[in-house]
């Protein structure tokens, strides 16, 4: 007999271990809508298969806490049984020896937090407060419900022009998310629990940059209804769109030179060609908008004009204001804001940044903007100063990486502590004080902490500060428009309480989010602005979608889509991202399960035809 | 056009049909549970499963699409014990007690069960504790029900009432009622629909036929029994004889045969309705703005739920009439009762309709107005009434013709197609024809609003009071359609008949059930057939309905006639509680 033995994995071991990898993917693509207690009863029973069973509480605990919350979902239990639950719970993560049964008890513990009227329910009613609302995953986690099989199932038999008409009928906007959407869609594709998610917004991209000229479809008889929208971004062009179709007469009122909002002031060249912006606002323009630049409502013409000669109101601001970081030396010279920087360069001011060292704050998206503008603009060196961990930033990882692989230093765990200024008032260097990762808050996110380290001097001839942006919203304090937290306040409906012609959405509503989200806002505010003018317009298409392949498609890897190589794009603003072959959209649209067929789809909520 | 094969037979269908369709125009016949035509196409009891060649998996025949060149297997071995395997699993949360189910010998999932063998139980039995709302005329039994989802669909496909929905998720996903906690409480109009669709027993009309034994035997009691039109055209399916042998005249046998007292037809008061309908509607038709328009039907009690529940602000354009089942029991308790000098708190009154949501509509406060007690006592539908003959060992192929009794037994060619739909606005017209005219029109000259289409629309000119303009409907979900358009203010009407199941009371929810098919055009015709050989066709030309108003209500609208013979929609209430 051998002393020591080198570690080798048993073959059962090893499947198992690829189970679990296989268990992880399947619960990442849990749809929305399920039972949340039949959901952590099946947790606690995967948690109590792990006990060593050394201890009491976590052995025969969580096995008699899973009996208690079977009875809750068989309609045997009563509110007696929710105490004994809790009471139990509370027990084992009191006395259990190690994290196995501790936290499986907490996981439950989190449950009466989150859902106890879901337990109520059960006892009471005996039935669920839950129901699959759309059972069709990538559809339901579209802020805008653009019908995703359909599309990839058009891509797939090569009809990329009914591709783009199809998702017209939810998103006018198809160019700007095939290049730049954050793609949620993706999140709980079913396809995660065969191998991983299929490259919608990849697919979506290969099908808009093949589809040619697709002109939109004719606009309803016009009503004689007019309305103003305040603010040319994806929201307001979104929600004009659709209010054009149903023949409403539409007029946009943009502060900025140029339409596009974000999509042009926030989004840089590179990640989305300004002739292919141009292109999709012509398109939108093409039905018909009347359309004002460089109007700013509340100065140049006021809100009560607009109230009393327009029938509806749509506020879609955005959030164009920067955040300060209030650190001492803020307002030397060559410190600016991401929104002054993002904002020149979306008027095609591009300012030389030859030579210069450029330190950016902030960790999100328009951090890692600026920071690879910067690199474009010339920049000798950018670095990216962020308080928390690289894995804690708000940024997509494929930004990050992307910002590295183009030169960009990321310093993670530096707090900015203050801007040093030459004597001409000019920012010399950013002193930050290093962190160290502390605490998880109540969502979980790990807090930073001051290490016990001396501060650093991080030299820079130009500091951009990019913490967030937020709602302009002088001007319109004494519209009657409720504000909160330093943004609008409006109903699900976008409609603002108390003023039935008012509508608003998107960033101005929900703080800076995504361009999918301002779209879908403009969406429902269009329809329901139809409907408070009287009228019951139907957005429809007449695209037929292909029937499913029946064969499904074997595991196969995701076809990722491949950006050009770093030194060589990291020279100009132009399109960073290769778009697939044909060869890889052909195989990537065929990894798509038709959710909007196979399974619960076909009897409910595969397809919603029209809105 | 696509090509393939199936079970070695090349064949050649259109494109997008599916396999199941591809293989029964082939003479190939695959099994199938939860498939309905048009209504449930889901493949969520996977029984139709075929093979596909080249393929590992099995695929659903009945959602899917045949592509070119397929070459299918509809019963190979593998095919078969995966059927059977899902069988097995479905019996496992069956409660298989088919003795005691009424559809035994008429259920899907019994048949199934037979063919493929199912002796031996490899699967631990799990049913639910699921107690029956016996409150509602339909019964759920949690236990019978196979997730086949019709129910489902037919209220949201064929009557637009979305009552049923599925409930959880996971394992213990079911069927139940969407935003309400019992049928009771929900907006169910009880129409039936989900009843004669569904493939197994797990939806059921209330038995109420205990009640009418026991009053049988009462010798205290006078029992007097009315049979609705559409009755006739379907009573006798489940003993297999043709319309022609089964006559209104054997049905009254058969009743009598059963111990009724007084068998009297449901086609006397519909001839009555019409009388007090027809005249209602003149009355408002020349007083045009005092009322709500159109006027509409009322004598479908799921209808009147429907608008009641659905669209409140349509409630004043019901007719004030009741429903010929109503006023066949308030004359019954009132003018009969005195006639045959009977004190009408020991007479009861026992329907038999096609219908179960005339089980609901007897037991309403507000049908009360002969003496106090219920003007209809008991209600059983048409397969309560094949149950109670075949109970009391009544052959209906042994007995022989006998007519109605008198005076509450006779009826028109016009009321017997109230069992059809269009017949009550065919026969509406006809007797306010002659009430404005004093001469009768041809009996066919409406025959526009016959048919089975879902929604038609005529226009018929009454000399001397205009233009009236006319819409039938019937189902539920065109029912829906027809009520956006008017409050929408696209379409005008002065008249609309409704009646909530697809082609009228012949199509009701209470009627035999013969899976998958739909009886509603074959019994209507039955119905108009026997109008067409009536030798009365106007409901004013009855002389017993005529001598109803010379000896007792005096003339339609009267005092009495109101009191006995209409109601106030608004004296009761749909359930509020949507929890």
């Amino acid at each position: 007999m051998s002393r020591l033995d080198i570690k080798t994995a048993s073959k059962a071991q090893t499947v198992v271990d690829r189970l679990y990898k296989d268990m992880e993917r399947r619960i990442a693509s849990s749809p929305p809508g399920l039972c949340p207690i039949d959901m952590s009863l099946t947790f606690l029973q995967l948690c109590h298969a792990q006990s060593c069973g050394k201890c009491v509480p976590c052995r025969i605990g969580l096995g008699q806490l899973a009996a208690l919350m079977g009875q809750v979902l068989d309609g045997t239990g009563t509110m007696l049984t929710i105490d004994t639950i809790e009471k139990t719970a509370r027990a084992i993560v009191a006395s259990a020896d190690c994290a196995i049964g501790r936290d499986a008890a907490q996981l439950v513990l989190s449950g009466f937090e989150g859902f106890r009227d879901d337990y109520v329910n059960h006892v009471q009613h005996h039935r669920c407060l839950a129901s699959l609302q759309n059972p069709v995953p990538c559809v339901s986690l579209c802020p805008a419900g653009v019908d995703v099989p359909g599309y990839v199932a058009l891509v797939r038999e090569g009809r990329y022009a009914d591709a783009v008409r199809l998702i017209r009928k939810d998103n006018p906007m198809p160019t700007a998310c095939a290049y730049i959407c954050e793609h949620p869609c993706e999140a709980r594709c079913r396809r995660n629990m065969v191998d991983a998610p299929v490259n919608i917004r990849g697919l979506k991209r290969y099908a808009v940059d093949h589809a040619g000229d697709v002109p939109n479809p004719p606009c309803e008889q016009s009503t004689g209804k007019r309305v103003a929208i305040i603010g040319g971004g994806p929201s307001g062009l979104s929600c004009a769109y659709y209010l054009r179709l149903m023949g409403h007469g539409v007029t946009i009122f943009e502060e900025k030179k140029k339409l596009g909002g974000m999509l042009r002031y926030g989004i840089p060249a590179y990640r989305f060609p300004r002739e292919k912006l141009d292109a999709e606002i012509s398109s939108i323009l093409s039905t018909g908008v009347e359309v004002h630049t460089g109007v700013t409502v509340g100065k140049d013409i006021s809100f009560e004009q607009l109230h009393k000669d327009y029938d509806c109101l749509y506020v879609a601001i955005g959030a164009h204001t920067d955040k300060k970081t209030g650190i001492p030396g803020e307002s030397s010279k060559n410190v600016m804001s991401a929104v002054e920087m993002l904002r020149a360069i979306g008027d095609d001011v591009m300012t030389d940044f030859t030579g210069k060292r450029v330190v950016v704050i902030g960790g999100g998206n328009v951090a890692m903007d600026v920071t690879r503008s910067s690199a474009r603009l010339g920049a000798a060196s950018v670095t990216c100063v962020y308080r928390r961990r690289i894995a804690d930033m708000t940024a997509l990882p494929d930004e990050v990486k992307g910002a590295i692989a183009e030169g960009a230093e990321v310093r993670e765990l530096c707090a900015p502590v203050r801007i040093e200024a030459n004597e001409a008032g000019e920012a010399a260097a950013l002193w930050v004080q290093p962190q160290i990762i502390g605490f998880a808050d109540k969502t979980g996110r790990p807090r930073p902490e001051t290490a016990d380290q001396p501060e650093e001097r991080i030299p820079a001839d130009l500091i951009v500060v990019a913490i967030g942006q937020g709602v302009e919203i002088a001007g319109f304090e004494q519209t009657g428009i409720p504000i909160r937290r330093g943004t609008f306040m409006a109903e699900s409906s976008s409609q603002i309480d108390n003023m039935e012609t008012v509508f608003a959405g998107g960033d101005c509503v929900t703080g800076p989010a995504t361009a999918i989200r301002a779209i879908a806002a403009g969406k429902v505010a269009a329809a329901n602005i139809d409907e408070q003018l009287g009228f019951h317009h139907e957005i429809r298409t007449d695209v037929e979608i292909p029937a499913p392949h029946l064969d499904v498609c074997p595991p196969r890897g995701r076809v990722n889509t491949k950006e050009r190589e770093a030194a060589q794009r990291k020279c100009d603003f132009e399109d960073i991202e290769c778009g697939m072959t044909h060869e890889e959209a052909c195989a990537e649209s065929g990894r798509c399960l038709r959710c909007d067929h196979f399974g619960y789809g076909i009897f409910k909520g595969g397809r919603t035809e029209r809105w | 056009m696509v090509t393939l094969v199936i079970d070695n037979k090349t064949v050649c269908v259109p494109e997008g049909t599916s396999i199941l369709d591809a293989a029964r125009t082939a003479s190939i016949d695959i099994p199938t549970l939860c498939y309905l035509k048009d209504l449930n196409e889901i493949g969520a009891c996977r029984i139709c499963m075929v093979e596909v060649e080249g393929q590992d998996t099995l695929v659903a025949a009945c959602d899917n699409e045949v592509h070119e060149g397929m070459v299918i297997h509809t019963n190979s071995q593998k095919v078969r014990m995966t059927r059977r395997v899902n069988l097995q699993l479905l019996l496992s949360q069956h409660e298989v007690n088919c003795v005691k189910c009424t559809r035994s010998g008429n259920c899907k999932l019994q048949k199934l069960s037979n063919d493929y063998n199912l002796l031996g139980a490899p699967y631990q039995k799990k049913l639910r504790p699921a107690p029956v709302d016996y409150s509602a005329p339909i019964l759920r039994f949690e236990n019978r029900c196979v997730k086949c989802m019709r129910c489902v669909q037919v209220c949201d496909k064929m009557q637009g009432v979305h009552i049923w929905d599925l409930v959880g998720t996971g394992s213990r996903t079911t069927v139940g009622t969407a935003r309400a906690n019992s049928l009771s409480s929900s907006l169910c109009t009880y129409c039936g629909q989900c009843v004669t669709h569904c493939p197994v027993g797990a939806l059921e009309e209330r038995d109420d036929t205990d009640h009418v034994y026991r009053m049988l035997a009462d010798p205290e009691l006078t029992t007097v029994v009315q049979v609705a039109p559409a009755v006739r055209a379907a009573w006798a399916e489940y003993f297999g004889l043709a319309p022609e042998q089964a006559t209104p005249g054997v049905l009254a046998s058969a009743l009598r045969e059963l111990g009724f007292d007084y068998v009297f037809d449901t086609n006397f008061s519909a001839d009555l309705t019409i009388m007090e309908e027809g005249s209602e509607f003149l009355a408002r038709f020349t007083h045009k703005d005092a009322y709500a328009w159109p006027m509409f039907t009322s004598c479908c009690p799921g209808w009147v739920r429907f608008v009641k529940g659905q669209f409140p602000q349509f409630s004043k354009n019901l007719s004030t009439a009741k429903s010929p089942q109503q006023m066949f029991g308030a004359v019954a308790k009132s003018y009969f009762a005195e006639k045959i000098g009977v004190d009408p708190k020991n007479m009861r009154v026992i329907s038999v309709m096609p219908c179960t949501s005339k089980k609901a509509e007897a037991e309403l406060p507000t049908m009360r107005d002969a003496c106090g007690d219920p003007d209809v006592d008991v209600v059983i539908t048409t397969r309560e009434l094949v149950r109670m003959l075949r109970c009391s060992m009544i052959d209906p192929a042994a007995l022989e013709e006998s007519s109605f009794d008198s005076p509450l037994g006779s009826g028109t060619g016009a009321a017997v197609i109230f069992g059809a739909t269009g017949g009550v606005m065919d026969a509406a017209l006809r007797s306010a024809y002659y009430l404005v005219t004093g001469k009768n029109p041809d009996p066919d000259a409406f025959t526009a609003v016959r048919g089975m289409q879902g929604w038609k629309e005529a226009s018929f000119e009454i000399p001397g009071a205009g233009t009236v303009r006319t819409a039938v409907v019937s189902g539920l979900g065109n029912t829906r359609k027809l009520l956006e358009v008017i409050a929408s203010g696209l379409a005008q009407y002065d008249f609309v008949e409704v009646m909530a199941c697809p082609g009228g009371c012949a199509g009701g929810g209470g009627q035999p059930i013969h899976d998958g098919v739909e009886c509603a055009e074959q019994r209507g015709n039955v119905l108009w057939g026997l109008d067409k050989t009536s030798a009365l066709r106007f409901s004013h030309e009855n002389p017993d309905v005529q001598a109803l108003y010379t000896e007792f209500l005096e003339k339609p609208l009267s005092k009495r006639s109101h009191h006995l013979l209409h109601t106030d929609i608004d004296a009761w209430q749909m359930p509020q509680n949507l929890g």
